[in-house]
């Protein structure tokens, strides 16, 4: 047991223990789960005679959180040993991540599933402090609504949350994406050609990316109408810059003697990019994708606060606000993260197929 | 006999920020049809640079060079002669036999001839069976023999080596050079090979030419009475031993040991 575990073993026990002893003095039958729960963590301070396997650690915590999940309520105001008991549940919870990620280490370089595992943990754990916080606490709705909450708005509102995605992701981000990232790898290539473009065209690139996008958005809605239009035209003017720098750096990343190979074969321009320069700029490239899949969705939905269809996640977002609807407002945030996180894990995948042999990739293997 | 490479008063002057460099200074020299030309001398003496003049890859500023009776760029869009360079330099996502198969893409070959080229330079240097690896699962000596078997794929006459084994250890560098000399005597390639060990120099060449640094000039061009057929013990004998010492004095001679200049 290392000294972290030693220590997380002590206190989660022993936070159990005391707030057993706390709720004692509250009729029997309140709270019974929670008392259990409670009983059970006083207990596994049996560790320091006999080892407890790290699935006790989990289902402790598995039960302490699902104690609190019911009892929220039960006893009225909520007393000090309900908190000591979230606490508890925390620190099982993570002295099982702990146990776990220790217990995984060798086997987790070639299993990617197992390295998901941790993360799901948190994330879980994350949620149920938030319910418990959220409603044990009374907390105003308004300032921050449950999970549970969010769950019901984005089971509920379906449709809506539908038709804003469909807006705004395939509407607006997928097309700006695709022509500002595919316009920036063609100026790219171009700027590289040309000494006189690059002379001319780089300072322009940078100074289109050092435009305000609350700026921008309202003058493309002007140019481009209230619709999806506007709003990928704010995406385009987002995404290519970063691609655009990206791939000129890229395109000088192959070495001399790269390059010198070529010479020596009397290979053309084109046969030198397409089969030297552009491969080697590939992890830029893949860089600048990554980077793009988060700014365009930003700047779709910050565009559609200037001027849009009824409809769109950016629009329901800030009337969402001025009705006081943040439960909405959260169930679209979670839209928007889930689609925002999907998207760079497609291109993310994409990459490590696509620039396998780069040493980023294959793990330095040299 | 036809003279490969041809160089009357060669000179090459870099122009830098410090002032000018000059790299190359009136060298004279020809090389004939199958012979193994080794230069040799210490660094900044031009041998690299010279190799390099000779595969078009930097232009003289003042004589003559010609390379089969061609100039040198004539004869680099002709594909006259195939490099090695002093790092392997394969692509990383390409497999081996892509790799080797890339001057061949370039220049245009059909995908047959492409594959049976391939399996035959594969097997010249020995690395059958490794077609499908990557460059970076091999070993530094297997990665040097592929890109030896990529500038032998498109079957040029000459071949342009820098230092190819600069970087390997003693005893894969050993088998290596006899395997070049192998490789030499079937292929009846004319070979022109810049090292600064003078062991490998006398193991391998027919000529050997001594340079020395500022400005890089020849100072002494050696005929090798070796026999074609040499096994590692020749390494041993008067006859290396005296060419040997006959390219340390032609080393010496050129200041190259000057202690002010190290």
């Amino acid at each position: 047991m290392s000294q972290l575990q030693f220590f997380l073993a002590l206190v989660a026990g022993g936070l159990s223990a005391a707030a057993f002893a706390l709720s004692v003095v509250t009729p029997f039958e309140q709270g019974l789960l929670l008392k259990a729960f409670l009983a059970l963590g006083f207990m596994s301070l049996i560790r320091f005679f006999l080892p407890l396997g790290l699935w006790a650690d989990a289902a402790l915590a598995l039960l302490g959180a699902v104690a609190l999940l019911t009892t929220i309520g039960a006893f009225g105001p909520t007393p000090a040993f309900f908190w000591m008991a979230l606490v508890g549940a925390w620190l099982f919870s993570w002295l099982f991540v702990e146990r776990l990620s220790k217990a995984l280490a060798p086997r987790l370089s070639d299993n990617a599933g197992l390295g998901l595992l941790i993360p799901m943990v948190f994330g879980m754990a994350l949620l149920v402090i938030w319910e418990v916080v959220t409603r044990g606490a009374n907390v105003p709705p308004v300032l921050l609504p449950a999970p549970s909450m969010i769950g019901a708005q984005l089971a509920n509102s379906a449709p809506i949350l539908w038709a804003d995605f469909v807006q705004t992701f395939i509407k607006s981000v997928l097309p700006g994406y695709a022509i500002g990232c595919l316009s920036g790898l063609v100026v790219a290539i171009l700027v590289d050609r040309s000494p006189f473009l690059k002379a001319g065209l780089l300072p322009i690139g940078n100074f289109m990316s050092a435009l305000p996008i609350i700026g921008i958005a309202p003058i493309m809605v002007m140019w481009f109408g209230f619709d999806w239009q506007s709003k990928a035209a704010v995406v385009v003017a987002m995404t290519f810059f970063p691609m655009l720098v990206n791939t000129v750096a890229g395109l000088n990343a192959s070495s001399a003697i790269e390059r010198d190979l070529m010479a020596t074969y009397a290979a053309d321009y084109w046969q030198t990019l397409m089969k030297l320069r552009l491969p080697a700029a590939g992890p830029f490239i893949f860089n600048a994708l990554k980077i793009n899949s988060t700014l365009a969705l930003i700047g779709a939905i910050v565009a559609e606060f200037f001027g849009t269809p009824i409809v769109g996640m950016g629009f329901r977002i800030s009337t969402g606000v001025g009705r006081l609807a943040i439960d909405l407002v959260w169930a679209e945030i979670a839209v928007a993260a889930v689609a925002g996180s999907a998207f760079y894990g497609v291109i993310a995948l994409i990459e490590r197929g696509v620039t396998f042999w780069h040493p980023s990739v294959r793990g330095g293997r040299a | 006999m036809t003279a490969v490479v041809s160089a009357q008063n060669l000179g090459l002057t870099f122009k830098t920020n410090d002032g000018d460099v000059v790299a190359l200074s009136d060298v004279n020299l020809t090389i004939d049809k199958g012979e193994f030309v080794s230069f040799i001398g210490p660094s900044g003496c031009g041998k690299t640079t010279f190799l390099r003049t000779i595969a078009d890859l930097e232009q003289p500023t003042s004589g003559t060079l010609t390379i089969n009776g061609q100039s040198p760029e004539n004869a680099r869009k002709d594909r006259a002669y195939g490099y090695v360079f002093q790092a392997p330099a394969l692509y990383p996502w390409r497999t081996i036999e892509k790799n080797i198969a890339l001057p061949l893409e370039i220049m245009g070959h059909s995908k047959s001839q492409q594959a049976e080229r391939v399996k035959r330079t594969m097997d010249l240097v020995n690395l059958s069976g490794f077609e499908k690896k990557y460059p970076w699962q091999l070993s530094g000596g297997m990665q040097q023999r592929a890109s030896i078997a990529r500038a032998l794929a498109f079957d040029a006459d000459l071949l342009l080596m820098d230092e190819p084994f600069g970087a390997l250890d003693e005893i894969v560098r050993d088998h290596l050079n006899s395997e070049l000399l192998k490789l030499w005597d079937r292929t009846k390639k004319t070979i022109c090979f810049v090292t600064h060990s003078i062991p490998e120099a006398v193991f391998l060449s027919t000529k050997i030419v001594v340079m020395s640094p500022r400005p890089g000039r020849v100072t002494d061009i050696i005929e090798s009475n070796l026999p074609r057929e040499r096994p590692l013990d020749i390494r041993e004998t008067p006859e290396f031993l005296a060419i040997a010492a006959r390219v340390r004095d032609g080393l010496r001679a050129g200041h190259s040991y000057d202690e002010d200049h190290i």
